[in-house]
């Protein structure tokens, strides 16, 4: 029991120590394929770093609310990704906090960082704001889509269980299962900010979507608000990777087994983060009235899988 | 404590609620006397509520009585029964929050022109009202009590009734409220017919054929429907629940809209008792138009409290979704599951209550501290009224049910109760029940949308008009009511075991069993299905939001550059901001209109003004209008101009008339 | 009977039949003609694999060849013919107007569901893995006929058109193991001929009203002095 516990705060330290390398490895697999040299993989630690040493200078016009956002964040954000396992299927975090609640506790990051954004009182920051909501609100309803149709069919809301239940069941190929692997990987586009709905490493104000609510911030505020970002595309990434291909997780606590785990998962990480920068060299920005099409077609795969899985899996 | 204590506790508080009715009407001579004695003693009749819907709750049993009241032949019938328990309890906690609010809130209206006598008398009835449906135990009592409390509301729409919007929303108000009673009459009617006789028991006893009991089923549904704002017949809620005095908003949407939930439930599922899937069915449709519906418009509104107003449309249009679902199981012979749904219910109907009174308050307070309603005009309120500031975002973050706050408790219960469309027989069920919980979803992202807007828009940010710049911080007692109900939201979100616990004979007496596993792992655990299917641990939740974002506060803080610097806002090297410069909040919903444009009817334009300033001009209009209420308008006036023509004028050709009319009644009778 | 227990070949057919109907879908809301002409390819290259599966599973070697030429002409011939058709008509970068497009695809769900309940009683309760092709197909055909009431544009009509006859294909394949290969010849003949004669009928409307809307062909009614008489 202890050591469950112990293990659970271990993959949550996991995930905000190697967050900055995923995002490091994105970029410079990315800019490979831009014929780039591209920063190095482990340029995201250094510039946390010097964001955190940096001295934090906030607008006379913020409120209190401003001041305590990054942490809620950054706090709600890294809460979520504790509940999704990463090295070890039985998770007793899991139990604290289901998807239901993962879903949740995004939303209470998002809300506060739109908040944030509207704060100062400029004109960038109501602008992300507005359109992040619009965004989280056709993607949220896709990925409790998605997320329904595997709770469906494990019987449970509990992530350890989904992930159990279909490591257990083996090989069946299920068409909800791939139709809420679709909804997810859109979703996971949209709400990580990345091309075709938002573009991180844009400079064009106009075009921002989540860089537009962090543009008043600085210091170590940015730091932990970058990092919450970093945090969110690898709890998108485990997500896909463990639940959608749970071989390979440990099932129990034994050393080789869990060294086995944290291999396998940072080579499927490291496989879909390169599909990702592939991904986003291939495919061009959305105009901002485009996006809803695409998370319209997030929101269908979700129905569909929903619908296949009462339609063609529960049969009597 | 005894069941008959509690009774007695709960005619306290009628009493009380009456004696608060009669003091005001002193209230012309004396103002004060208002402020004094009579909202004191509305919070009081709260209170005493809230004790005798919560001890109702704890004991389980029913207690009733007959009063030496009514009808010669039909004295009048109380009972207090869980069922009525747990309304009532809905009905103190709300109406103590007014009470400690309302003194510093009406103190506004004392210099007004606006009669005090009848704000205050008919709060007093209004309140009586509802106690009373909530005890009735008679077709014949519940119908006085309920016309009381539609009439009572009525007045206190209209009580500013000097300007014509609000004459008009009254005038609306009051013609579908009568609507709606006449329908739940005829549905008591069908109901009396087979059981004997207009007191409940007999009711219960009744046998219905399938068909009468679905034709009492559509007529309470359609009756209470109505005063519950569901789409389609939602016309007067965002007319009238605006216009009223704030105080008296909270009251009107925190707990009349559930005083029709708790007749639809007493009707449906105690009185009428043999349920068919196609009424579960009919209520999740219902159900999740209202949602959707509901939180489009709110997030479209531009004034405050009629935002707040389409926002209950929604939250009613999510409860019913959950009855939906204990219909449908419940039909469908799946006990626990049917318990599950309606525990969600009724969570919601609380939470509902709680955050739904708490923002209006809040609305109320920043009305009364700027005199603006219009979010236009507002901004940086946060820093002017903290605490309103700070109870308005519990009360934001308990709407978007987002965790660990109470709103978020009641949508995961939906949730989970879906979640087991699985075990369902039919095929066509077990996808429907998915496609309602797709609309919740959709309904519940776009919540969280309209509530940043509110937030965002009225407390952050610069002020955008003068008197809102002048604001202050609201009175001492104003803040207490607030706080009170933002306390109760954190709370109810904290310790969901044990509310669901306080729920259960509720669920007990309905549907004959309740929800044992939700609270069997320990108070810190909600595993309403087992702990393998769902668990969540609100507690744990929060403790664990607040020990790390504690630790990293406190990590910061050690270092030497924990010191904040001010600094000019960057808005990246652009001019210097002003507040017009802000995103206003019609700008904010733009996107989400774009995209659900079917949805409205919007008319949009630029017109040019004098000294040729350029001004954007929108209207959003309901399309359910032209649908649904004008057609009627229209075939009611055609059907009078008809009817018109008897009016010759001649006296001789009015008395031929009465004389055909009582030989047509002779010859029915005989 | 639960998915888990299926043989792994029927699942991978239910997997090819979602996506099938998951392509209806996407044909439905696709507003470029170009582009819906290559999902139509993707789809009928599908039911080519669902009547390999289905050769793999029994013992029908003629699937086989039924399965090449479904490829040969619904993933290839057809689509490039109508292919090349809208390149001759110039109507490459054609972009259609959809109206409610949100509303359509949510008449096609609702289609679905409709579908299941209509197969649920026909098919008894043995053969739940045909029964649920089966839904799928009606839903397919029924998607494929809405997808003709509500475009315009006479070339998507006959994308529409083409995938109802791949939802009575799916149908005949996975709930008899195929046809007679005479009949699934004439079948293919029919196919192709239609198309031939589409082709030669989209090339006579656009010379006699100068577009491809449907729309336009309104005139054909009895009605005629009444409609001219409202929009003078």
């Amino acid at each position: 029991m202890l050591s469950a516990w112990l293990l659970a705060l271990i993959q949550a330290l996991l995930y905000v120590a190697l967050a900055p390398l995923l995002v490091g490895w994105v970029r410079k697999v990315k800019a490979r394929l831009q014929n780039r040299r591209g920063p190095r993989v482990l340029q995201p630690y250094a510039d946390l770093r010097k964001l955190l040493r940096k001295e934090t200078r906030v607008a006379y016009t913020a409120s209190p609310l401003f001041l305590v956002a990054p942490y809620i964040v950054f706090v709600a954000t890294w809460l979520a990704a504790a509940t999704v396992p990463l090295v070890v299927m039985d998770l007793p975090v899991a139990r604290i906090a289901d998807i239901i609640v993962l879903v949740g506790l995004l939303g209470l990051a998002r809300f506060f960082l739109a908040l944030a954004g509207m704060d100062i009182g400029t004109a960038f920051g109501g602008m992300g704001a507005s359109r992040e909501m619009m965004v989280s609100g056709l993607a949220e309803p896709a990925m409790l889509m998605a997320v329904f149709t595997l709770a469906m069919s494990a019987h449970s809301t509990s992530l350890a269980g989904v992930i159990y239940q279909h490591w257990a069941d083996g090989l069946v190929l299920r068409p909800s299962y791939l139709f809420a692997l679709g909804a997810l990987m859109l979703v996971a586009l949209a709400e990580c900010g990345r091309i075709p709905v938002d573009n991180h490493a844009t400079h064009l104000e106009l075009t921002m979507i989540h860089e537009a609510m962090l543009l008043e911030y600085s210091g170590r505020h940015l730091a932990l608000m970058e990092w919450a970002a970093q945090i969110k595309l690898m709890l998108y990434g485990v997500l896909i990777v463990n639940v959608f291909l749970p071989w390979g997780m440990a099932t129990d606590f034994t050393p080789v087994a869990l060294a086995l785990g944290l291999v396998t998962v940072i080579a499927k990480l490291a496989v879909l983060g390169g599909a990702l920068a592939i991904a986003e060299t291939v495919l061009a920005k959305m105009r901002l009235f485009r996006v809803p099409a695409f998370l319209n077609l997030a929101l269908l795969l979700g129905l569909l899988g929903l619908l296949s899985h009462v339609i063609l899996e529960v049969g009597v | 404590m005894s069941a008959s204590l509690a009774l007695s506790i709960a005619f306290l508080a009628v009493a009380l609620a009456l004696l608060s009715s009669v003091v005001s009407l002193f209230a012309t001579r004396v103002p004060r006397l208002l402020r004094l004695l009579a909202m004191p003693l509305v919070g009081l009749s709260g209170v005493a509520a809230l004790v005798a819907g919560v001890s109702a709750l704890a004991l389980g049993e029913s207690v009733s009585m007959t009063l030496p009241l009514g009808l010669p032949w039909l004295p009048w019938h109380v009972r207090l029964d869980p069922l009525a328990g747990l309304f009532l309890m809905v009905i103190g906690l709300v109406t103590s929050a007014v009470g400690l609010y309302g003194p510093a809130y009406v103190r506004g209206f004392e210099q007004g022109r606006d009669s005090l006598a009848v704000l205050g008398g008919f709060t007093g009835l209004f309140l009586v009202g509802m106690l009373l449906v909530v005890l009735a135990d008679d077709a014949f009592l519940f119908m006085v009590a309920w016309e009381l409390m539609s009439l009572a509301s009525y007045f206190l729409v209209s009580f500013q009734h000097e300007r014509p919007a609000n004459r008009r929303a009254a005038f609306l108000y009051l013609l579908m409220a009568h609507i709606g009673g006449l329908t739940i009459l005829l549905g008591f009617g069908v109901l009396a017919a087979f059981g004997g006789g207009f007191d409940f028991a007999a009711m219960r006893d009744a046998a219905l054929s399938p068909g009468w009991a679905s034709l009492a089923f559509a007529l309470a549904f359609l009756g209470f429907g109505m005063k519950a704002g569901l789409v389609p017949v939602h016309a007067w809620l965002p007319e009238a629940h605006p216009v009223a005095p704030s105080h008296i908003s909270a009251l009107m949407s925190g707990v009349m809209l559930k005083v029709a939930v708790y007749g639809f439930l007493r009707v449906v599922l105690d009185l009428n008792g043999q349920v068919q899937w196609q009424w579960g069915v009919a209520l999740l449709t219902v159900g999740s138009l209202s949602a959707l519906m509901g939180v489009l418009f709110a997030l479209m509104q531009t004034d405050l409290k009629r935002l707040l107003a389409y926002s209950s449309v929604e939250n009613l249009g999510i409860i019913f979704i959950a009855l939906g679902l204990a219909l449908l199981f419940q039909a469908t012979s799946e006990p626990m599951l049917a318990a599950l749904a309606l525990v969600a219910a009724l969570y919601h109907v609380i939470n509902h209550a709680l955050f739904k009174g708490l923002l209006f308050l809040g609305a109320g307070a920043i009305l009364h501290t700027t005199h603006e309603h219009d979010l236009e005009q507002m901004g940086g309120l946060l820093r002017r009224m903290p605490w309103t500031g700070y109870f308005f975002l519990i009360g934001c973050l308990s709407i978007s049910a987002l965790p660990p706050f109470n709103g978020f408790v009641s949508e995961w219960l939906t949730f989970q109760a879906a979640l087991q469309a699985w075990q369902l027989e039919s095929g066509v069920l077990r996808s429907l029940v998915p496609i309602a919980s797709a609309v919740l979803a959709l309904t519940g992202a776009l919540v969280a949308a309209t509530f940043v807007k509110v937030y965002g828009v009225a407390f952050l940010g610069q002020a955008r008009s003068r008197h809102v710049r002048r604001a202050r911080k609201a009175p001492l007692g104003m803040r207490a009511g607030q706080g009170l109900l933002a306390g109760l939201c954190v709370l109810f979100g904290v310790l969901p075991s044990q509310v669901i616990d306080l729920i259960d004979p509720v669920v007990e007496q309905l549907l004959g069993s309740g929800l044992p596993q939700s609270s069997a792992n320990g108070w810190l655990w909600l595993t309403p299905i087992s702990s393998q299917t769902a668990s969540y641990s609100a507690p744990l939740t929060i403790l664990l939001l607040a020990f790390i974002a504690g630790m990293a506060i406190w990590w910061f803080k050690r270092t030497p550059l924990s010191r904040v610097r001010g600094c000019d806002p960057w808005d990246c090297g652009f001019a210097a901001p002003t507040p017009r410069m802000q995103y206003t909040a019609t700008a904010f919903a733009q996107p989400i209109r774009r995209v659900f444009g079917l949805v409205f009817e919007i008319e949009e334009g630029v017109t040019t003004g004098r000294h040729g300033v350029e001004r954007y001009r929108l209207r959003l209009g309901d399309r359910l209008w032209g649908l649904l209420y004008v057609p009627v308008a229209r075939g009611v006036e055609s059907a009078a101009r008809r009817v018109a023509r008897l009016q010759s004028g001649s006296v001789r050709v009015y008395l031929g008339w009465t004389l055909a009319t009582l030989l047509v009644l002779l010859w029915i009778i005989a | 009977m639960s998915l888990t227990l299926m043989p792994l070949l029927q699942q991978f057919m239910l997997l090819l039949a979602a996506l099938v109907l998951f392509l209806s879908f996407v044909l439905l809301a696709q507003a470029r003609l170009v582009a819906a002409i290559h999902i139509f390819a993707w789809q009928g290259a599908l039911i080519a694999a669902v009547t390999f599966t289905v050769a793999v599973t029994g013992d029908a070697p003629h699937l086989y060849f039924s399965a090449l030429l479904t490829l040969a002409l619904k993933a290839m011939l057809i689509p490039w013919m109508l292919h090349r058709l809208v390149r001759q008509l110039g109507l490459e970068r054609h972009t259609e107007v959809l109206i409610r497009p949100g509303l359509v695809v949510m008449a096609a769900v609702v289609l679905v569901i409709f579908s299941y309940w209509v197969v649920v009683p026909m098919v008894e309760q043995s053969l739940a893995f045909t029964r649920n092709i089966i839904a799928v197909s009606l839903a397919v055909v029924l998607i494929g006929l809405l997808m003709m009431v509500f475009r315009q544009q006479a070339v998507a009509q006959v994308l529409g058109f083409m995938s109802m006859e791949n939802g009575l294909f799916l149908a005949a394949i996975s709930a008899t193991a195929g046809m007679p290969l005479v009949v699934e010849l004439g079948v293919a003949f029919d196919v192709l001929v239609a198309m031939v004669l589409f082709g030669v009928f989209f090339f006579q409307i656009r010379e006699s009203i100068d577009s491809l809307d449907v729309d336009r062909l309104n005139r054909l009614t009895e009605t005629l002095e009444q409609d001219s008489g409202e929009q003078p």
